[in-house]
């Protein structure tokens, strides 16, 4: 790896990872606030508000990501990677962004604390294979954590999306019906729903691949010395 | 006198013993003593005998002498699962597009509500609606009548695999080109597209007759496609798969001709996944004739 691309991706992890810690320093406070108020709040859009500039700006230069698979600046696969990524850039826009009744649903702080968690210590592990250093705590969380926050933020994004959908029926939210120059409709309302399910056969296969992840990287040692 | 061992390639798991072959028995006669014994692998289309454990399958018709396997060695198998034959999986492919097609061209209630088969149809969709069933006859008939496959069958999940992306692009294609709020582009673009089509489809006849002449009658020979006398084949020289090109080149022009987008979605599905096999057919050619002619896998000059 050249100088340049090194650093690059330095810089890129780095500013990722320190995003994400801002997200927290908002996301933090104001759960403990309303909670401590005894509020509904994140009900009220009040989470949202303060958390809607740091979410938007880190999640969606996520797609960097895509573009590093993409050109081979890094190693993971470019479709694996399009894949989560853009799952949550979805939410982020298509579904948080987008509708009222996200940004008030219960949904969101779940979502909000796994991704939260899981990008700061996934960011910092980067980093520190970049540099040459990573503690094993922060490998051993990012191999760890995600038995819990994983599931987590899929309970958050499927709860989000869910209460969206009467909204996006009722007013035909980002959907386009005939006639149009390009004869081509799109009913955003159906494919949420299909995206919703989607999540069935993917969901598995994705936390089932992190166990193997955890197994070889965690316990990778002991397997090669049994053969 | 040879004995073989034969051994599960994944699992490294004893098999079965297969004793009594001469170095003159081939790959065949191998997976047949196996299919004798093992009554699941007795369609040897499903067996696949490696050298190597983790190492590329060996030909049917090679002989153990030809590829050095001594007295006592182990051969590794892969079970390649339940197969099906090719003709019927393109039968069923193709008969799902042209069948579904015509049935939301006649405007059902399902999808469109009551009245849409009584209001006005433009030519427009006449014309797409007898385009798409040309493609789909032709390859039904191509299927029966000219392909000549090297492989007798493929897992039986590709039928399913397969059907799902030609039943499911069909009615999506359709759902819009015969919805009753249509909007057909000018008439010199329709004509335009399809005067395109039509070169396209015959294009890719013409290479597909090419490609079976060039196999004799009940073999898997292998041989470089050249140009023959039929000047649609001359894009040999250019590309090694022009009947991809010609595919692609139809479906464009069908794209062109209706305006719709969904169509134009088709195109690039399908032009993706035959740009990964010319790529792949590509490959094989250059590495199978030392003197294969130099030329592009399926976009001329480019690709």
């Amino acid at each position: 790896m050249g100088v340049l691309v090194r650093s690059y991706l330095i810089l890129y992890n780095v500013a990722q990872c320190l995003g994400w810690t801002w997200l927290l320093t908002r996301l933090a406070p104001e759960c403990t606030r309303l909670w401590a108020e005894g509020s509904t709040a994140p009900f009220t859009g009040q989470l949202y508000a303060a958390i809607e500039l740091p979410l938007k700006v880190f999640q969606t230069a996520a797609v960097l990501e895509i573009v590093h698979a993409l050109v081979g600046l890094v190693r993971s696969n470019p479709l694996l990677t399009a894949f989560q990524v853009f799952s949550r850039v979805f939410v982020t826009w298509a579904v948080v962004h987008s509708v009222p009744e996200a940004q008030t649903c219960p949904g969101l702080p779940c979502l909000l604390w796994a991704w939260v968690i899981t990008e700061i210590i996934r960011y910092a592990y980067y980093a520190g294979n970049l540099l040459g250093w990573t503690p094993y705590a922060v490998v051993w969380l990012r191999y760890t954590l995600f038995i819990g926050l994983y599931p987590l933020g899929v309970t958050g994004e499927l709860w989000c999306s869910y209460v969206s959908l009467a909204r996006i029926q009722r007013q035909g939210l980002y959907t386009v019906s005939l006639p149009n120059a390009w004869n081509v409709t799109f009913n955003y309302y159906v494919v949420l729903i299909l995206i919703m399910f989607s999540y069935i056969p993917i969901f598995p296969q994705l936390y089932l691949h992190m166990f193997r992840q955890r197994k070889k990287v965690l316990y990778g040692g002991a397997t090669l010395k049994k053969e | 006198m040879r004995h073989l061992e034969i051994v599960n390639a994944k699992s490294e798991r004893h098999i079965c013993m297969v004793k009594g072959l001469s170095q003159d028995s081939t790959i065949k006669d191998v997976k047949k003593a196996i299919g004798a014994q093992k009554q699941k692998y007795a369609d040897i289309n499903r067996q696949e005998i490696r050298l190597e454990a983790r190492g590329k399958f060996v030909k049917d018709e090679d002989t153990l002498g030809k590829l050095g396997v001594q007295n006592q060695a182990s051969l590794y198998f892969k079970d390649r699962g339940l197969q099906i034959g090719w003709t019927t999986v393109f039968l069923t492919e193709y008969a799902g597009p042209l069948i579904v097609y015509l049935w939301i061209y006649t405007r059902p209630w399902l999808f469109y509500g009551d009245g849409a088969s009584s209001k006005p149809y433009a030519s427009a969709v006449n014309i797409a609606m007898g385009a798409w069933s040309f493609h789909y006859l032709k390859r039904l008939l191509e299927t029966m009548f000219v392909h000549r496959f090297s492989n007798a069958t493929m897992p039986i999940m590709n039928i399913f695999k397969n059907s799902a992306y030609y039943w499911g692009f069909a009615a999506y294609v359709a759902y819009h080109i015969n919805h009753p709020l249509y909007t057909p582009p000018s008439q010199n673009q329709v004509i335009g597209g399809l005067v395109a089509f039509v070169i396209n489809e015959i294009g890719n006849l013409g290479v597909h007759i090419a490609l079976r002449n060039l196999r004799p009658p009940g073999t898997k020979v292998r041989k470089i496609p050249l140009p023959t006398g039929n000047p649609f084949t001359l894009l040999f020289n250019c590309v090694s798969c022009p009947n991809y090109t010609y595919e692609i080149g139809a479906w464009v022009s069908f794209t062109i001709m209706t305006q719709c987008l969904p169509a134009g979605l088709f195109c690039l599905a399908g032009a993706y996944q035959m740009t990964m096999w010319a790529l792949g057919k590509h490959r094989n050619y250059k590495k199978e004739f030392p003197n294969y002619p130099k030329r592009k896998a399926i976009i001329p000059f480019v690709l």
